[in-house]
């Protein structure tokens, strides 16, 4: 337990991911969803990192860099949409985002 | 002291583990976007640490610097944008939100179960990247290994972040 | 020379295909009377040949062509099991050569005149075609050596008849006369073939020469019961009697012969007087030896044959048509022939038989000449005086008339007192009584037509003594023949009393005796005193004088008056008289009714009930079910199907649209949950593997 393996890493990565996979299915505000899809980005850079240091490889650690450049554009379009959105419908509740109903 | 320091890696992971599960739980939970984007910022901050426990130096730079300075404040501009000081929202949770509740517990206890007994094998002697001794240091590592080995890819990120920039434009252009 | 005898009824049935089939509407009138008399003069030049040839040697001759029927094996009451074929072939004898010598005789002289009658006709070449077809079957009626033979001849006339007897088919009468003539002659066939039969089953056989010795050695099988309480013998000759009534117009089938004098005038000649009727009497004496054994129907045949006679007689006195006086005439000289053939005198039958052949035809002819002459007029009320505008006819008509009343010298004469003296000499009063009457108003009324025909003044129209006209000689000259023989042919059968018993110059009777099958055991005739022939010799002439002094004082020096003057003095009898004692209505209104109302309620039968409701029903009720069925089908399974489809994909279709919530959390957690299972069974797999 003191030592910190591998394993607590992975752990704590997917921990993170479960509240923020909590964060995008369960929140109605719009912005709160987009910051969630953050937070499962990240902690699966956790994982990779984990991981990169268990083998002594960095292929992890590159991989890692493309998923934060991933995440990064795509908030940028994300928000944009929301923006966009907004603009429409002048308000950032998922529950009133239903046109693709039926 | 000896103890502090003999496990301190230990100690600092705990620490900083829970900070970033807290303040994960608080960007889901609170109902102001602005508090949830500080406690956002917060986890960032965090993971960075963890990055360093794990000498992914390079890394835990490039996290607080893209999405720390970046990501945030490109929320936090938005949140300005939306105005959102009128929320009247009953409810924060959607109605589905027990299912998921339950849901990401499984999923923890899972993946716990699985982690718990998988074998991983020991720890490599060596940190990432060149073998001992013969390491530069991890950003010197990391860029040997971008330039060289992965070139295409970083060509192709840059590409992607081209269109998303592009994708941004279009969409926040007002009409 | 002999064995040419089947080419005698050949002949004819060539002319038949020439004119009928092969030359059909190719060849001039001329031409087709050349060769339908041809043909007949040719078969009666061979006639006369092999009869004289008969004369000589008195020997029948027999000859057997082929076998028609090969049939099979049969049970017989007499021989056990034998094999029962039918042969055509023909026979030669005594009966055969006379009956040959009337047919092919007078049939020719009809065919010459026939060309002259018909000159105008339309329809000429169809008239030889079935005058020769006639001839033909006729002759194989009597040359035949079985009854087989015989039968198809006799069918064979009866066609003929019908053929003729309808020639003139665009009117509406002749058609029918000739139905009715074939359909009564029917009716008497019918019991014609069941004696047929019974001689089948009794004997194995239907040859003469091997039928007739079997039945004169049966003889107590013969007379042994068989059915109905009549012998078998009885039953035999009775079948074939009723045939016969069919065929010479006897009661109660004679009513066709009257209707058929819509046919043609040589027809009535031929078909009608000389030959066709006569087979009945040829048939009788042909099967003499089952006559002798039936001794109860023979004189049924003789009492029916005196009772035709004088009934007949009685109607052909109140008749104002030529032709159905001398029709009517027929029946009552038939009835004669059959009375003789009853009591058992068949020579005397056959001898009137050929006497009767020559002056009815001549008789039968003359009308034709005077119908000609009148240009189709058949009622003698419009006639008279002819005798100065046509002289041939006058004489020939009064030599014929002569000849059928008895006046000594001419052949009836001689024919019928053979006939009377054959009655009473078997002791059949009442049957000579009947006789002797009929010969009287057989005078009269002959003589009666004579009259009002020939004599006193012209009561026709102005036109129709313009076109008076003898006739021409194709029609004269069978005139003169005939007449010749209708004085001619009774010299061969003198009976012995006219010449007090001095010389026997009855050749025709001692001709014929080989024909008829003495039976050992049956009485023969007894003999009678010469006086008594004598009386009855006189007695017969009595008779006809009377009846010629009647007509001449009625008709003869009145006229037409005089018949008034008779008329209006029984007005009732003579309406009956004049209606045939309506025979044909009671006919009509029994048997043909009846057999209609049958056929109508059968026909309502089949077409009401069975195709009706059966066969109908059967189709409605199949249509109705297949229908139904069809119907229920294509509404419950078909379009449930359908429906049921439709329903599968609505309802599937609700059932995914509520996937489609629009909500884009739903969609997250939907990903997050299949990713998740996803990951378990791959680590399951995994763990397993």
């Amino acid at each position: 337990m003191l030592e910190v393996t591998t394993t607590h890493y992975l752990v704590l990565s997917f921990v993170l991911f479960a509240i923020g996979l909590f964060g995008i299915a369960a929140r109605k505000n719009m912005i709160t969803v987009l910051m969630s899809i953050e937070l499962v980005l990240n902690s699966v850079n956790i994982n990779l990192i984990a991981f990169s240091f268990q083998h002594s490889d960095l292929t992890g650690q590159i991989f890692a860099i493309f998923t934060i450049t991933v995440a990064a554009g795509e908030a940028a379009v994300g928000l944009g949409i929301l923006i966009a959105y907004f603009r429409l419908r002048e308000s950032t509740s998922l529950d009133q985002a239903t046109d693709l109903n039926g | 002291m000896e103890a502090l320091v003999a496990h301190g890696p230990a100690i600092l992971f705990y620490v900083f583990a829970a900070l970033a599960v807290v303040s994960a739980l608080g960007v889901v939970t609170l109902r102001n976007p602005m508090y949830g984007a500080i406690c956002l910022l917060m986890t960032f901050l965090s993971v960075a640490v963890l990055f360093l426990l794990r000498q992914a130096e390079f890394l835990a730079m490039v996290q607080i610097f893209v999405y720390g300075g970046g990501i945030m404040v490109l929320f936090l501009f938005v949140i300005m944008l939306i105005n959102l000081h009128r929320l009247p929202d009953i409810k924060m949770f959607a109605g589905q939100s027990p299912v998921v509740a339950v849901f990401a517990v499984v999923l923890i206890g899972f993946f716990g179960y699985v982690f718990l007994h998988a074998q991983l094998g020991t720890v490599a002697a060596h940190a990432a990247g060149a073998p001992a001794g013969q390491s530069l240091g991890n950003p010197q590592d990391v860029a040997m290994s971008l330039y060289r080995d992965n070139l295409l890819p970083f060509e192709i990120a840059s590409l992607f972040l081209l269109v998303a920039m592009i994708g941004a434009v279009v969409l926040g252009r007002r009409q | 020379m002999k064995d040419l005898l089947w080419l005698i009824p050949v002949l004819p049935f060539l002319g038949a295909l020439l004119n009928g089939f092969l030359l059909r509407g190719r060849i001039g009138k001329k031409a087709v009377g050349w060769i339908a008399c041809g043909t007949v003069g040719l078969a009666a030049a061979l006639a006369l040949v092999l009869i004289g040839g008969y004369l000589v040697s008195r020997q029948p001759f027999e000859q057997d062509l082929y076998v028609w029927m090969p049939g099979g094996a049969l049970h017989t009451t007499v021989g056990g099991v034998q094999n029962f074929t039918v042969g055509m072939g023909f026979l030669l004898d005594a009966l055969s050569c006379v009956m040959l010598f009337v047919v092919t005789f007078v049939g020719f002289w009809i065919h010459v005149y026939s060309i002259g009658y018909m000159a105008h006709e339309e329809g000429f070449q169809r008239f030889f075609t079935y005058l020769n077809l006639f001839m033909g079957a006729m002759l194989l009626l009597v040359l035949g050596n079985n009854y087989a033979v015989m039968f198809v001849g006799w069918e064979g006339v009866g066609l003929c008849s019908y053929l003729l007897i309808g020639f003139y088919y665009k009117e509406e009468f002749p058609p029918y006369a000739g139905r009715k003539a074939f359909i009564t002659n029917r009716v008497g066939d019918f019991a014609f073939v069941l004696g047929l039969f019974a001689l089948i089953s009794t004997f194995g056989t239907l040859k003469y020469s091997a039928l007739f010795p079997q039945i004169a050695a049966h003889r107590s099988l013969m007379e042994g019961h068989f059915v109905l309480s009549l012998s078998l013998a009885s039953f035999i000759a009775l079948a074939l009697f009723i045939g016969a009534t069919g065929k010479s117009a006897q009661i109660p089938l004679f009513v066709w012969l009257p209707d058929a004098m819509a046919g043609p005038t040589p027809v009535s000649a031929l078909i009608h007087a000389a030959t066709m009727v006569t087979a009945g009497v040829y048939m009788v004496t042909r099967s003499n030896v089952i006559y002798q054994l039936a001794p109860g129907i023979s004189l049924v045949v003789a009492t029916v044959g005196a009772a035709t006679a004088l009934f007949a007689g009685t109607i052909g006195i109140a008749q104002y048509d030529i032709k159905k006086v001398l029709a009517y005439s027929t029946v009552s000289q038939l009835g004669y022939m059959f009375l003789a053939a009853g009591v058992g005198a068949y020579s005397a039958a056959i001898f009137h038989l050929m006497t009767h052949a020559f002056f009815k035809a001549l008789l039968f002819l003359g009308s034709g000449s005077v119908i000609h002459a009148m240009g189709g007029e058949q009622d003698m009320r419009k006639m008279g005086g002819l005798r100065k505008y046509l002289p041939v006819t006058f004489w020939t008509f009064l030599v014929g008339t002569l000849a059928i009343s008895g006046v000594p010298l001419f052949a009836g004469f001689f024919s019928k007192d053979q006939i009377l003296g054959a009655a009473a000499g078997h002791g059949n009063w009442v049957l000579y009584v009947m006789g002797l009457l009929t010969a009287a108003l057989t005078a009269c009324y002959m003589f009666r037509a004579l009259y009002l025909t020939f004599h006193g003044d012209f009561r026709g129209t102005h036109e129709q003594e313009h076109h008076l006209h003898e006739s021409p000689p194709a029609m004269a000259w069978p005139l003169r023949v005939l007449a010749v023989g209708a004085v001619v042919s009774g010299w061969i059968g003198i009976p012995a009393a006219m010449t007090f018993e001095a010389v026997d110059l009855n050749y025709f009777d001692r001709w014929l005796r080989p024909v008829l099958v003495e039976i050992p055991g049956l009485q023969n005739p007894e003999h009678h005193p010469l006086s008594f022939e004598l009386i009855l010799i006189t007695a017969s002439i009595a008779a006809a004088g009377f009846g010629i002094w009647i007509a001449w004082r009625i008709w003869g020096r009145r006229g037409l008056a005089g018949e008034e003057a008779v008329v209006a003095r029984v007005p009732a009898a003579h309406r009956v008289l004049e209606n045939k004692y309506y025979v044909d209505e009671l006919y009509d209104a029994t048997v043909i009714r009846g057999f209609w109302a049958t056929a109508r309620a059968l026909f309502r039968f089949d077409s009401g009930f069975i195709d009706g409701f059966l066969v109908n029903g059967a189709r409605n009720v199949t249509v109705y079910a297949f229908s139904l069925g069809s119907g229920l089908f294509d509404k419950y399974v078909v379009d449930g199907l359908v429906n049921l489809t439709g329903r599968l994909l609505s309802g599937f279709s609700r059932g995914f649209r509520r996937l489609q919530t629009g909500y884009v959390a739903n969609y997250a957690l939907v990903l997050a949950l299949g990713m998740f299972a996803l990951i378990v069974v791959y680590y399951i797999v995994l763990r397993r593997g």
